[in-house]
């Protein structure tokens, strides 16, 4: 998901806001994406054994995670992205 | 009322509304058949895509399936919903902005090429058949269950329905069909939820009642009590798994992945006008299927609860009418191999296969099955998953409406999921086969007639894939994600963020991806069987988490050809920077 180097490229003609809008959509997206993989992959399954031995109320913590916390997260996940990035793009006037 | 009056009544009421509907938004233009004029709101467009993913499979299946393995089934919940979180972040709004009308319009134009287009079509039919076959075998059984006709008339009455709204009104009718088709599933699945989280726990919220302790006095937690239940009869402990860990990662990733790749959900995100509504699209749609799959793990763990307590070490003659019922459904029997008239239930399967029953009665009044008994097991019956769904509201003694409201909910589910696969295949027929590669010269309303014709061999050739399966639902279902997540979506993916992906990079990637994932699931689920056991499985991946390395190889090979062959055109570099900006979005349909 790294950025591409031939943006640098002045064949492309990217212009300077539209290069700085991409590179802060990338980091977010990297921001993102690790806790997406995090909540998910790492709590719901690698770490899963691990956090059972912590409950949430009758759910084992890793369990929770499986079957209903990282939905929850993911819901959170996009409206997040969806506020940043409209600010990402008023601030290089790039909006729609 | 009798509960099959109220079944008929539900039903025809509801297909009525679906009707209507298709009329009052009949597609006059090309445009509004493709992606429904470009104008939906992103709320409306979020439900629409809810109703089109949440299949069959997800209503009558998944809270079985959560049932019966427990901590395993997680991969579809997680599986299921995080796929959105990469539709919203890495896809939608990019493809919005791009502002076609098909999954293969993006590939063949940005890999400048009519083979990569003809690539992408063949891809996403593959996916949309496979997927759809899964989808009329759901109508069909669930015809059969409530409407008393065979699978076959089930079938054909489902293709008659859709065929109504998706030949006449397209994606504009489709839309908004499904979402009237999502308020009348979600309404059935969380009616019976509520009830059934209440009756146990004293909360009627199913996600926070799974949580709860039961209120029969005994302070034990629902899932502990489950455990425990489940440890006594010789199963697993349910909050604990048996897969491992490699293929839990790789079922849960080609499922996502999977959801990323389905055209029939990435096409929903082009028919919202601008693309900053593509990602607040996708969170709505999250939310409405949270709804349904946050619920679904409760109706699970409590179907399973009341099944054992309500079956095991039950006399036969005693048990609730349900069990009869669904008895002479086939999806239970019972096998009486101590012959004390007493169901025991216990881990393994009480005899091998599906039940054939000799039409006799047993000296309890069960009907007798001719299967030889599994000496191996003192298990003595037989449960189709999917019960845990189908029977709730009669196993907690829920009234007829409730059942009735059931049945409607699980045709709109197959119904809606299978009109936007017909969809996405009669536009990649029309538009992408016909008006792009083979007839440009073809008129716009030529290419709706044509598209109307797509649309109705494509409902001929499912309803035969419904009466003839290829193989169990969800089985099925799996085949779509391990497909789409090897060839469509890293094709999509890289034309967003690899700027010097070129044209022979993305084919040879999309091919090298389809064929590796195919062969494996063909190997291993079709011609060997036998063999399908983990020692057998490249790493310990199982046919269902193979996607996973089929889109390794994908962007793999991709990306190493990308680098021994030309450069990427100039215009395409230019295509790739205007995409990722969401400035002039609107306007993109014009063209």
């Amino acid at each position: 998901m790294a950025d591409n180097s031939n943006d640098e490229v002045p064949e492309t003609e990217t212009n300077a806001a539209e290069g700085a809008y991409w590179r802060e959509n990338i980091r977010l997206l990297v921001t993102l994406m690790s806790i997406w993989f995090i909540c998910s992959f790492g709590a719901g399954i690698l770490f899963r054994d691990w956090l059972d031995q912590f409950s949430i109320g009758g759910y084992p913590l890793g369990f929770w995670f499986a079957q209903q916390g990282s939905i929850y997260i993911f819901i959170a996940l996009i409206f997040v992205y969806v506020i940043r990035m409209k600010k990402i793009e008023r601030k290089f006037d790039l909006d729609d | 009322m009798e509960t099959q009056t109220l079944i008929y009544l539900f039903v025809g009421a509801s297909f009525a509304l679906y009707i209507g509907i298709a009329i009052w938004s009949r597609a006059g233009s090309t445009k509004e058949f493709y992606v429904a004029g470009g104008g939906v709101n992103p709320v409306v467009n979020g439900m629409a895509t809810a109703a089109d993913w949440m299949s069959a499979a997800s209503f009558l299946s998944m809270a079985g399936l959560i049932a019966f393995m427990g901590y395993d089934a997680s991969v579809y919940l997680m599986g299921w919903t995080g796929g959105f979180v990469m539709l919203a972040l890495l896809l939608a709004p990019y493809l919005r902005k791009f502002g076609q009308f098909t999954v293969p319009d993006f590939i063949g134009t940005r890999y400048y090429s009519k083979t990569a287009r003809v690539v992408a079509v063949i891809c996403l039919i593959f996916i949309s058949f496979t997927y759809i076959a899964g989808q009329m075998r759901g109508v069909g059984i669930v015809f059969s269950q409530f409407l008393q006709v065979d699978i076959t008339m089930g079938v054909i009455i489902g293709m008659g329905i859709v065929f109504i709204y998706a030949v006449l009104g397209g994606m504009k009718g489709i839309t908004y069909t499904q979402v009237a088709q999502y308020c009348v599933l979600i309404t059935a699945y969380m009616v019976p939820a509520f009830f059934i989280s209440f009756m146990l726990t004293d909360n009627p919220l199913p996600q926070l009642g799974l949580g709860s302790q039961l209120n029969d006095g005994s302070g034990t937690y629902v899932l502990q009590k489950l455990d425990n239940l489940l440890v006594e009869l010789g199963f697993n402990q349910y909050t604990a798994g048996t897969k491992s860990t490699i293929d839990m990662f790789c079922i849960t990733m080609a499922l996502m992945v999977g959801t990323a790749g389905l055209p029939h959900v990435i096409v929903r995100f082009f028919t919202v006008p601008k693309a900053s509504d593509a990602r607040k699209s996708a969170g709505w749609a999250l939310v409405f299927i949270a709804l349904l799959y946050t619920t679904a793990p409760a109706i699970g763990a409590f179907g399973m609860y009341n099944f054992i307590n309500q079956t095991n070490e039950t006399e036969y003659a005693e048990a609730d009418s349900w069990f009869k019922n669904w008895e002479g459904a086939d999806l239970i029997a019972w096998q009486d191999k101590n012959e004390d008239g007493v169901m025991q239930y216990r881990a393994g399967n009480a005899f091998e296969g599906k039940p054939e029953f000799t039409g006799e009665t047993g000296p309890s009044g069960e009907r007798i099955v001719a299967n030889a008994p599994n000496p191996d097991t003192a298990n003595e019956v037989y449960v189709d998953r999917d019960i845990m769904v189908l029977a709730n509201p009669e196993i907690a003694n829920l009234p007829g409406w409730v059942v009735a409201l059931m049945a409607a909910g699980g045709l709109a589910a197959a119904l809606s999921t299978a009109a936007g696969l017909l969809l996405v295949i009669s536009s990649s027929v029309s538009h992408d086969l016909l008006k792009s590669t083979f007839a440009p010269n073809i008129s716009a309303k030529s290419e709706l007639l044509a598209a109307r014709a797509a649309a109705t061999a494509a409902i001929v050739v499912a309803g035969y894939l419904g009466i003839y399966p290829p193989g169990w639902v969800a089985q099925v279902v799996a085949f779509a994600f391990g497909l789409a997540a090897s060839s469509l979506f890293p094709a999509i993916f890289m034309g967003i963020f690899f700027k010097s992906m070129n044209k022979e990079g993305a084919i040879a990637g999309m091919i090298s991806g389809l064929v590796f994932t195919f062969s494996y699931i063909v190997y291993f689920k079709l011609m060997a069987p036998d063999l399908n056991v983990a020692e057998n499985w490249l790493f310990g991946i199982s046919p269902e988490g193979i996607g996973v390395i089929g889109m390794l190889i994908n962007f793999g090979i991709a990306i190493a050809v990308a680098s021994v062959t030309a450069k990427t055109p100039l215009e395409i570099r230019k295509l790739v920077d205007s995409i990722r900006v969401p400035r002039g979005a609107g306007d993109a349909h014009a063209h």
